[in-house]
């Protein structure tokens, strides 16, 4: 299968690589550029090939699971190209062809799913107190767990509306608003595409 | 062959900053690490300066941090964020004022799109009405709480009770910046000025008093990454990305830090922590950590609001410090208390820096 005609269904593919002339100032500002395997400049020349086999190798390799989607590439490319931007629908087609599984950085996309997907399903908000336990977040050291154990005191002391609904910080959202997010995230296919993240990389 | 130049761009959004009537979107990452900056912002607005703002419970995320992760579509994002635009025009408001700088770059990518490729919107229209029987209106104007805060920055020192300074003028605070990579690097026309130089948190630091400390890596990343951060495996990428700005400004010994964007204050805050534990490299004076502050943050101390209503106790780096250097009139005793007096323990101190 030639997987182009898939990329070119998505507006940030088109938009975001019309012609790179490989002048290598995305890479020079780019984050992922300087701590991991990843080079943008190198990635745009390896879509500009538009060579089939190529484009399945770079699908199923951990390569495009790097960028850390800050756009500092799109500031600064002469050509108005955005690296950033064509990850992005690398990783759409990557994920609802399910070559995605083929990398490791690519089955990372369940634990995604398993925490930003299900608070955004659930609560309303990619993130909440609840969900930033430290254990799984030893990081975030012990002023946070400080908070975390008395989250209900602490977010009220700064007027947050926790575990009530109504206006405010981290507040419940009603049930309908909720029933609406999920209707469309039905209606609009994002339920079956993070669906298909779980089936594929369990299955 | 006429010239076109980027430079000033932003000027057009500086002057089209609303002045009032607005309808508040929270953050998913500001509500959860600095509540007490979403109700300082609410309460300079409304109390101080009378604004009106519309706080509506039914909002949700804009599930910015799901797209940028790579498990929400396209569609899903332009719709999720159409319903808070139906929700807008619902209640009258055309004026949508955004916590977040993330999603400040959802809201300005979507209407980019929106307008260079109008079967989306049609789209979004359509998913919208069937999955909630809700049409929306374009937002006359999205502009970002700090848009707001420098906006209103001289109404703010005409009010102050503290200057930016050390000791009752003695000396300016110095204090580095951090804009944040999406406030302005997707949309540099909007954003106060703008890629290059950003001047959205220099003029307020400038107008209370303070000094811009300049630093090399003022404009890279702090490293969040989404994914690179979600995913405990990937968190390499984020940490190393901040210690690259603390190693870049320490030498420059400022007094503190001002971040724009909640997740990168958060994370300039907290990996200094890290950093600690990992490598027992620590910054700031005597390794206690450089402290690291929202802007409402910092417009909160300049009107002299109590440190504990700000929420400055959540802060990893102690920031008594800074309000010794400041001369503030604060309680510490109130630090850990709860709103009905209750005291609550002490967060546990760490081997390296903090506390």
């Amino acid at each position: 299968m030639n997987y182009y005609e898939l990329l070119e269904q998505d507006i940030r593919y088109t938009d975001g690589l019309t012609a790179c002339m490989s002048c290598g100032i995305c890479t020079s500002v780019c984050p992922a550029a300087e701590f991991t395997d990843y080079e943008p400049r190198k990635l745009m020349i390896r879509i500009q090939k538009r060579n089939a086999d190529e484009l399945e190798r770079l699908l199923k390799s951990d390569y495009i699971w790097n960028c850390g989607q800050c756009m500092s590439c799109k500031t600064r490319c002469p050509r108005g190209n955005t690296p950033g931007m064509v990850i992005q629908a690398l990783r759409r087609v990557a994920q609802i062809t399910g070559l995605f599984v083929h990398s490791e950085k690519g089955r990372q996309q369940l634990m995604v799913k398993k925490s930003i997907g299900e608070n955004l399903l659930s609560m309303g908000f990619c993130v909440h107190p609840d969900r930033l336990h430290p254990e799984t977040h030893p990081e975030q050291g012990p002023v946070w767990e400080w908070v975390y154990e008395n989250r209900k005191e602490v977010y009220e002391r700064l007027g947050a509306n926790i575990y009530h609904e109504g206006a405010g910080a981290v507040r419940d959202i009603d049930a309908q608003s909720m029933e609406e997010l999920r209707s469309i995230f039905r209606e609009t296919g994002g339920d079956l595409f993070m669906q298909k993240i779980e089936y594929d990389t369990t299955e | 062959m006429e010239k076109i130049s980027k430079a000033g761009t932003w000027k057009s959004y500086q002057e089209s900053i609303p002045d009032d009537h607005f309808y508040y979107v929270r953050s998913c990452i500001r509500q959860t690490f600095f509540p007490g900056s979403e109700a300082t912002l609410l309460r300079i607005l409304k109390q101080e300066l009378g604004k009106d703002v519309l706080d509506d419970p039914r909002h949700t995320s804009c599930s910015g941090i799901g797209y940028h992760s790579d498990i929400v579509p396209l569609p899903t994002i332009m719709t999720v964020v159409a319903r808070q635009f139906a929700l807008m025009s619902e209640t009258g408001y055309k004026n949508l004022l955004v916590s977040c700088v993330t999603s400040f770059g959802i809201y300005n990518e979507i209407l980019h799109m929106w307008e260079h490729h109008p079967e989306t919107l049609e789209q979004t229209r359509d998913f919208l009405w069937k999955a909630t029987r809700r049409e929306f209106e374009i937002p006359q104007h999205v502009v970002h709480t700090s848009d707001i805060v420098h906006r209103f920055r001289k109404e703010i020192l005409s009010r102050a009770k503290y200057g930016l300074v050390q000791k009752a003028g003695e000396k300016s605070l110095r204090i580095a910046e951090h804009v944040g990579c999406h406030y302005a690097k997707i949309f540099p026309d909007k954003g106060v000025g703008g890629a290059e130089f950003p001047r959205v948190l220099t003029d307020m630091i400038e107008c209370w008093g303070g000094e811009v400390v300049d630093y090399p890596e003022r404009r890279h990343c702090c490293g969040f990454g989404f994914r690179q951060y979600i995913i405990r495996e990937n968190r390499g990428y984020s940490v190393a990305n901040t210690s690259k700005k603390l190693e870049s400004l320490a030498p420059f010994k400022p007094d503190l830090i001002v971040a724009n964007c909640p997740g990168c204050a958060m994370f300039m805050d907290k990996w200094q922590y890290t950093i600690g534990e990992m490598e027992g490299r620590t910054y700031g004076p005597e390794g206690r950590g450089i402290p690291v502050l929202t802007y409402e943050e910092l417009a909160g101390l300049v009107l002299g609001y109590d440190p504990w209503d700000l929420g400055l106790q959540m802060h990893q780096v102690d920031m008594e410090p800074i309000l010794k250097k400041m001369s503030y009139d604060y309680s510490p005793d109130q630090k850990y208390l709860s709103a009905e007096g209750k005291y609550l323990g002490k967060p546990v101190v760490p081997d390296y820096c903090c506390l």
